[in-house]
């Protein structure tokens, strides 16, 4: 079988090329911890262009049409120690294969693997999730004194704030036709459970019935002016609000505004980074060719890979210590 | 699967000459196809690029037709063109439409630029070279580079397959300007399969393989170099490849982030580059959210696209400098300052980028700081262009074709970079920008500059590549052909561009007669030009083609040339080297006083 596999694939098979394993003299490096310097340094340029379309179109953005406080800060911070974590892991993992003790590198490892899996889980089963199932509306200004009960923009000019244009919470009630009435069933169903109110109310046709976030719910309470750090509850009050006042309406998602389109490119493109060095740490912690079989071979080239890796997994860890901030916190 | 390729080694591999003493026989997918070596991947690049270069310089002369007759047929070719490439493009008579005129644009820019020039000249030579001139077994990281060319191949296909798609390829330009690139398309098409759309997932591709190979070069030139090759004893086209890859790390990131952001766009309804309360015909067009800014798109283009520039420009002084030193017998003058002079030149081309938008009303303050570092960065480009011009002082210069060519691309590239100078300031530039102006500044820097070096480098390498040289006779008359006509091409360009002529006009000018009067006769010169070019092209493509068979059999070191590339067999074998090398002495020491021979190899001890 292998022998198939150099043969057809000889992209598998090892070429005598100098410095792979030993460093350079007068340089003091083997090549690929050069390159993944290089590799590195294309990173930043390509998280630096996203993160500054983030600047740029946050700096262009209207009043009140950019978010703060939407995000889960608690679970954020347990994620963005979970990858410090396994940051520190990750280099007692080199160590280890540098002192030649496999078991303790095996170990250090699986704790590396499993706190980026931790990561991604959190990421993909909550918190993703839980946008896909968050519906915002933004009112027409010419509108909006309509539902000042649930914007309270008078209170925020008073207080010096943004105005607020955006009702948000759990749709319950869609207008008909639109690709949201399953889940506005779903949720209500699930709000009559909880509440045992069901059949709150009944909407005209082309209204949106939402279950309002507490900052909708107590507009002008001082306590929502600013971004919480536990979450706070969703309120059991309901907003009807007309089609005919809406600008856009729309769940969570990409679409729904550039804040969200930012979130999801740069925290999506990060996932992948995590997944893709979840990977190449697999194959280094398994009995691969180029895994902890070349312990027995070359230990110093297993232990190149791993601080190469390592140096690419610091780097995802270093792009999230930014990702942090601007999304949850700022 | 096995059967099909016994068969092939049995027709291919086996009758070919190996130099690969450690290893086992390569098969025929191994050796020439799934290759790691850097010179199979090299010359995959080459003539990947040097097709595609063909293909766009086609796809130009139809538009030129089109310029200098609005509405006719295409001659001969007009109902062929019609069948493949469809109703979008070409009318049943077989006349470009104004879609296909717009089609026609985009894909000529794309594809000279990043499917064209860039694989031959930075991918193609790079590879095949660099390693040789370093006395390298190969580069740094062989499937590395294997991985980057067939990125880069998967761009080829999904680039070229684009044409097929209903409503034809892509249409908004090379540079892809939102709001008309967030919206083209997609009216009555498929959300992913137009042209847009394709385009901007084959250079997702593209970028991605580019940015794979120069990592790759950056290690290979550091980490590989033979002992005694300090950098101050590298060729110069090892220089110019060093900065170019530096270029292409580090410029191409924010556009492949931009890509993403404008597939979103277009697939998700996010609105990074698409205004609130977009008009589109009559009515606001918001399927998306809005708040985002076209210029976003324009500051991270052009954040890529001006290095750019220096990414097609500078391996072609690379090979021109080489070509120089060797045919006037002489060392470069002022090797130190140009190593400097490419350096600075690299710096600066990270800042110059919003000259691109002085028309957006980007404020006079940012435009300032753009004009001042704009006009800063002429002068290391200045200093390239006299180094060169003053290594011909003195010499006694022989001009076979790739002389003639590097020499040609002196003042060809000087009429490009001159020209430029006018259109680094503001004011000037808000006249002449979308002019005919612009188009004639950069061809000459880009088509009888960098074009012709890599002529020059074709023709100074095949013999190392091929072990034969070209046709000198047909070298010669493919060098006066071109020459003539790339100016009879470009040239006239100038005349309309300040005459006010719209760079977009599908009719070349017809329909603004009172404006365009005067100098709409230069259309028909411009395309009599272009399609006599092509015929001298023919010459070349014949030259290539049979002197690999039947050209003047050479050793290994045709040119009596002192670096590196000329000590290995010919053609070199895998490994390249057939014992270590070691280098002695700077690059170009030619005519060295009280040396027997006019040329003193680096790699010769005394």
């Amino acid at each position: 079988m292998s022998n198939l596999i150099t043969k057809y694939f000889p992209f598998f098979t090892d070429k005598e090329v100098p410095h792979t394993v030993s460093a350079r003299p007068d340089t003091g490096l083997y090549s690929a911890k050069l390159g993944i310097w290089l590799f590195l340094a294309s990173e930043v340029m390509l998280f630096g262009g996203l993160f500054s379309a983030y600047i740029f179109l946050r700096i262009g953005s209207e009043p009140g049409y950019w978010p703060a406080g939407l995000l889960n800060v608690p679970v954020g911070t347990m994620n963005t120690a979970i990858l410090i974590v396994s940051s520190i892991t990750v280099v007692m993992a080199w160590a280890a294969l540098k002192m030649r003790q496999l078991g303790k590198y095996k170990l250090y490892m699986l704790v590396t693997i499993l706190c980026g899996l931790i990561f991604l889980t959190v990421k993909l089963s909550y918190e993703w999730p839980a946008k896909f199932n968050h519906f915002g509306v933004f009112i027409k200004k010419e509108a909006a004194s309509k539902y000042e009960d649930f914007l309270g923009n008078k209170h925020l000019q008073e207080a010096g704030q943004n105005p607020r244009w955006e009702i948000s919470g759990h749709l319950l009630d869609a207008p008909k036709g639109s690709h949201y009435a399953h889940q506005a069933e779903h949720n209500a169903e699930h709000f009559g459970h909880e509440t045992g109110r069901h059949d709150a109310v009944t909407p005209a046709e082309d209204d949106y019935v939402i279950q309002l976030d507490a900052v909708n719910a107590n507009p002008t309470d001082k306590n929502n002016d600013r971004p919480h750090f536990w979450p706070v509850p969703m309120s059991t009050k309901l907003a009807v609000i007309s089609a005919a006042d809406v600008e856009s309406a729309s769940v969570f998602a990409p679409r729904h505004s550039t804040y969200f389109a930012t979130y999801f490119l740069i925290t999506g493109l990060h996932g992948l980074h995590v997944l893709g060095g979840i990977l190449v740490f697999l194959y280094l912690w398994l009995p691969f060719p180029g895994g902890t079989k070349l312990y027995k071979t070359n230990p110093e080239h297993l232990a190149n890979r791993v601080e190469i890796a390592g140096l690419f997994w610091h780097f995802v860890d270093l792009v999230w210590i930014f990702v942090f901030p601007i999304f949850y916190l700022l | 699967m096995s059967t099909i390729a016994t068969a092939d080694v049995g027709h291919h591999g086996g009758t070919e000459p190996h130099g690969d003493h450690h290893h086992h026989e390569l098969g025929f997918w191994q050796k020439y196809v799934f290759s790691t070596d850097h010179k199979v991947i090299g010359l995959q690049y080459g003539i990947t690029g040097l097709s595609f270069l063909f293909f766009g310089f086609l796809l130009m002369l139809v538009m030129r037709w089109q310029l200098a007759n609005p509405g006719a047929a295409v001659p001969v070719v007009g109902a062929f063109l019609r069948s493949v490439f469809g109703e979008t493009v070409m009318t049943d008579a077989g006349a470009l439409t104004a879609a296909g005129y717009n089609v026609f644009g985009a894909m000529h820019g794309t594809i000279m630029v990043f499917f064209g020039v860039v694989p031959v000249a930075v991918a193609g030579f790079g590879n095949y070279v660099v390693p040789l001139q370093i006395g390298a077994p190969d580069m740094a990281f062989p499937k590395l580079n294997m991985a980057s060319f067939w990125c880069f191949f998967t761009s080829c296909v999904i680039m070229t397959g684009s044409f097929f798609v209903k409503g034809s390829a892509a249409k908004s330009g090379w540079t892809a300007y939102p709001p008309l690139a967030g919206i083209a398309d997609l009216e009555g098409g498929s959300l992913w399969l137009n042209g847009q759309t394709i385009w901007l997932i084959a250079m997702v591709f593209n970028i991605t393989g580019s940015l794979l190979g120069s990592i790759n070069f950056i290690t290979t030139i550091i980490q590989l170099r033979a002992p005694g090759l300090t950098w101050m004893r590298l060729p110069f086209f090892v220089w110019a490849q060093f900065v170019t890859a530096f270029l292409l790390v580090l410029a191409f990131p924010p556009l492949e982030a931009a890509g993403f952001m404008q597939l979103t766009d277009r697939v998700l309804g996010t609105s990074f580059f698409m205004p609130t309360g977009l008009m589109v015909g009559q009515t606001v067009a918001q399927t998306w959210s809005g708040g985002g800014s076209p210029i976003l798109w324009q500051h991270l283009f052009w954040f890529l696209a001006h290095p750019e520039v220096y990414v097609l420009i500078l391996p072609a002084i690379g090979i021109v400098s080489e070509i120089v030193a060797n045919n006037t017998r002489k060392p470069l003058y002022g090797y130190k300052a140009m190593v400097y002079s490419v350096f600075t030149l690299g710096f600066l081309s990270f800042i110059v980028w919003a000259h691109h938008m002085y028309m957006t009303g980007m404020g006079a303050k940012v435009a300032a700081f753009f004009q001042v570092t704009t006009i800063m960065i002429s002068v290391p480009s200045v200093i390239l262009l006299t180094a060169l011009l003053l290594s011909l002082w003195g010499g006694s210069i022989r001009f076979n074709t790739p002389m003639l060519f590097a020499t040609a691309f002196l003042p060809m590239f000087g009429i490009g970079g001159l020209t430029g100078i006018p259109l680094a300031f503001n004011a000037v530039d808000l006249f002449l920008h979308d002019t005919y102006y612009v188009i004639a500044h950069f061809h000459y820097v880009v088509a009888p500059g960098t074009i012709f070096g890599l002529f020059a480098g074709v023709y100074f390498w095949y013999p190392k590549v091929t072990g034969r040289k070209m046709s000198e006779f047909l070298g010669k008359v493919h060098f006066w052909g071109s020459l003539v006509f790339i100016n009879g091409l470009f040239f006239p360009m100038f005349l309309q561009g300040m005459a006010g002529v719209h760079r977009r006009w599908y009719d070349g000018g017809v329909t603004y007669e009172q404006l365009a009067g005067p100098v709409l006769h230069w259309n028909k010169v411009m395309t009599a030009s272009a399609g006599l070019l092509a015929l001298f092209q023919l010459v070349f493509i014949f030259n290539f083609f049979t002197s690999w068979r039947i050209g003047k059999k050479v050793g290994r070191n045709p040119w009596d040339a002192t670096t590196l590339d000329w000590d290995t067999p010919t053609p070199p074998p895998h490994g390249n080297f057939e014992k270590p090398v070691e280098v002695f002495r700077g690059p170009y020491e030619y005519s060295v006083p009280g040396h027997p021979t006019d040329f003193h190899p680096q790699s010769q001890r005394d």
